[in-house]
């Protein structure tokens, strides 16, 4: 390591990334101490094991990245979008698609989600946290210790450039020599350990913690949804978890895994490397599923059409998610045979979405329905996630997929069916559930307005692409001459870039507007919604539910509106909760360290950091904390508080 | 005194013992490299089961229908990255 290639240095625009950092970092501890807020902020936050707090914290985390990946996709726009752009030299270029790439799936897509899984899943099914509350805190501070590794990247030693998907031979040591990837391999295996321990907690969660009465077939859809994501989980991410620890084997510690020079497989790592990921695009796909099915049947005014095989096409999906992965690389040197079968499974995952689509359009069906700004992305969803599908079933034909292959075809296709799916899905999400954890909703005139920024400047920016990628353009390339006739194109996704930078922007100029301005007298169920989220207080008390509720059918909540009846009897008895913890913090930080110096291969520091999450590990074992009880004279006064500011109004 | 007696524990543990030392062969007599793998696989087949069964208490537990789900879906999973990865970058790799 020489100490000169330490930063990354001759680019103004790192320059300039460089100054930002050091000034907001200066910023934030000066401003707090300013505002005397540290205390508040360690013991309400940074400490906290709330499911509810800390899916806040997944959330920004994820706006954070969001606006992170969002900048290098309009540099990536921006460059392409005039013939022989000057802008990014190829190895910028290189950095930027890779860190677009990983930042959007791993850092936003999957915070986002867990984000919102955190906050209503316990919620949804009547529990008063999550099955492990102190390992809920220890995920979300490994993704973050995780995340920001991953980003300190591009100032410090320079950023991973072998693509999101970090192919072997290219992603070696021998045709990668800088420490970017060696950043990919930890950043991912840190926050990889945090999403697998997330898995394990939900899956126990849901399955162990349900209110009395609610039998599996009679949780929400979204609650089914992630309970299938989170079974995904816990069998796809092992098989990240050991291809990462090979690739670092291979680039730091001289095994021959994937390299090729001493009879290692590169195409081992795109296998290993599919195997886990396929199924990760039914991690971030499913629950954006479960998130329209609640949006939709709620603002339709109907219960959810097709339940059963809702839930039956969820099950298919899981299990076809594992069995298509090669699809990825057709052209990668697969005999008929192999393409052959993998085409036909791809193929059979039409048939599950289909059955959910025409669920939906189904439960619209002589609805009731109000256009509100989460069911304006749900319809939106509809159409445009169907036309990424039907590209998908073209992707899917082996034979054809040689002409698509890394085209700019695929690029269009990945994102016709992540953001309608995924991204729209949160944003959804996050507007109907945002009155749920603040107590006051986001302004509907502006959601609508960032809708309709967000949904026109997605098809401009990303119908073009089809195109371009039918006539020929490669994905991933940084320039192109003039007489390609790839500019007009380009030109025209580049001004649909900026459309949705706006529309984002509109976006989270409404969650500062709606903090300010918004009024605060709503009830606890301000969309007259179906699940049991809606029977408590919004803003929801520490405890959640001050009785917890009884179940006997599905959409219980609703028809107990209807009938006027209520869901919970009895006295409140003492509540028992569990006690907040710096070690979840404390550990993200070891992480975080041990990451870093990992990545330049510093091994006496690593190892002591190594020493040091050991310890917090004991520390652990040997604790004894029973948590705490919340008297019922506190749970009397919460509730009429919270019961009081509702009929001010 | 039968009931206090756990047979079935008993017979159980000699049984596992017994599929160690058959296992063993594999190592004492010189087979041939198909015959010894096949009895390794089946002996831990057996094994694992039989663990499953007696001692880890799968039947008895509550919940043993989605236990057994998972097991299954593990299995598959399992089976799946395993065979599949044969299939794709082995059995299927670079032929015509």
């Amino acid at each position: 390591m020489k100490w000169d290639e330490f930063f990354v240095t001759g680019e103004p625009m790192i320059y300039a990334a460089m100054v930002s950092i050091v000034v907001v970092s200066l910023a934030i501890p000066i401003a707090l101490t300013y505002f005397k807020k540290w205390n508040w902020l360690w013991t309400n936050w940074l400490t906290t094991v709330d499911h509810k707090k800390i899916g806040v914290m997944y959330v920004l985390a994820a706006l954070l990245m969001l606006f992170r990946g969002g900048v290098d996709a309009l540099l990536m726009r921006a460059q392409t979008a005039i013939p022989d752009n000057g802008l990014l030299d190829g190895q910028h270029y290189n950095e930027i698609f890779t860190t677009h790439g990983v930042i959007m799936i791993l850092f936003m897509a999957m915070p986002f989600i867990i984000g919102l899984m955190n906050v209503v899943i316990p919620l949804q099914i009547g529990a008063r946290d999550v099955a492990f509350p102190r390992l809920n805190a220890i995920s979300f501070w490994l993704f973050f210790a995780g995340a920001m590794l991953f980003n300190i990247s591009f100032v410090i030693g320079g950023s991973p450039d072998a693509g999101w998907s970090a192919y072997f031979p290219l992603a070696s040591l021998e045709f990668s020599p800088t420490v970017g990837n060696n950043y990919y391999s930890l950043a991912l295996q840190i926050a990889g350990i945090g999403t697998l321990l997330t898995g394990i907690n939900f899956l126990v969660t849901i399955l162990k913690m349900r209110a009395p009465g609610m039998t599996l077939m009679k949780m929400p859809m979204f609650t089914w949804s992630v309970l299938i994501t989170n079974v995904i989980i816990v069998f796809a991410f092992p098989v990240l978890t050991v291809a990462l620890a090979l690739m670092t084997l291979d680039r730091q510690f001289g095994t021959q895994f994937f390299a090729m020079q001493s009879g290692g497989m590169d195409m081992l790592w795109a296998n290993l490397f599919w195997v886990w990921g396929h199924p990760e695009v039914y991690i971030v796909i499913l629950p954006a599923f479960g998130i329209y099915s609640e949006i939709i049947s709620t603002f339709a005014r109907k219960n959810l059409y097709g339940y059963k095989s809702m839930v039956v096409s969820m099950v298919a999906i899981s299990l076809l998610s594992f069995v298509v992965w090669a699809h990825h690389f057709y052209t990668m040197g697969h005999g008929v045979m192999v393409n052959s079968v993998f085409s036909i499974t791809t193929m059979a995952i039409a048939i599950p979405t289909g059955v959910k689509i025409f669920n939906w359009l189904f439960t619209l069906r002589k609805g009731k329905i109000s256009f509100t700004t989460p069911m304006l992305y749900a319809l939106a969803f509809i159409p445009i996630f169907t036309i990424g599908g039907v590209t998908g079933v073209m992707l899917a034909m082996a034979s054809a997929d040689y002409q698509y292959h890394n085209t700019m075809f695929l690029v269009a296709h990945f994102h016709y069916v992540l953001i309608p799916g995924t991204v729209f899905g949160v944003i959804a999400g996050f507007h109907y559930w945002f009155p749920k954890v603040f107590g006051f909703m986001l302004n509907e005139k502006l959601g609508k307005l960032s809708f309709w920024f967000i949904i026109i400047s997605f098809n401009v920016t990303f119908f073009p692409l089809f195109i371009l990628g039918l006539n020929g353009m490669t994905r991933r390339m940084y320039t192109y001459s003039e007489s390609t006739g790839y500019g007009p194109l380009n030109m025209l996704s580049m001004v649909g870039a900026v459309g949705l930078a706006i529309g984002f922007i509109i976006l989270v100029y409404n969650i500062y507007w709606s903090v300010r301005y918004s009024p605060r007298n709503i009830k606890g169920d301000p969309w007259d919604a179906r699940s049991l989220e809606w029977s408590t207080h919004s803003p929801v008390p520490e405890y959640n539910f001050a009785l917890i509720p009884t179940v006997n059918k599905l959409d219980a909540h609703w028809f107990a509106k209807k009938e006027g009846k209520s869901l919970t009897s009895g006295k409140y008895e003492p509540i028992h909760m569990p006690n907040n913890s710096g070690l979840p913090i404390i550990m993200g930080a070891a992480f975080f360290l041990w990451g870093f110096f990992m990545v330049f291969s510093w091994w006496i520091p690593a190892i002591i950091l190594g020493v040091v999450i050991l310890g917090t590990m004991a520390y652990r074992s040997f604790e004894k904390d029973h948590g705490h009880y919340i008297s019922v004279e506190e749970i009397e006064r919460t509730e009429n508080a919270l019961r009081g500011e509702q009929h001010e109004n | 005194m039968k009931q206090l007696f756990p047979a079935q524990h008993v017979l159980g543990f000699l049984f596992s013992l017994l599929l160690t030392l058959v296992a063993l062969v594999t190592v004492w007599f010189d087979l041939s490299f198909a015959a010894g793998l096949t009895i390794l696989v089946v002996t831990a087949i057996v094994q694992a089961s039989l663990q499953l069964f007696l001692f880890m208490h799968v039947k008895e537990n509550a919940e043993s229908k989605t236990l057994y789900m998972n097991i299954l879906y593990a299995l598959f999973v399992g089976l799946v990255t395993i065979f599949g990865t044969l299939f794709t970058m082995h059995w299927g790799y670079m032929v015509k």
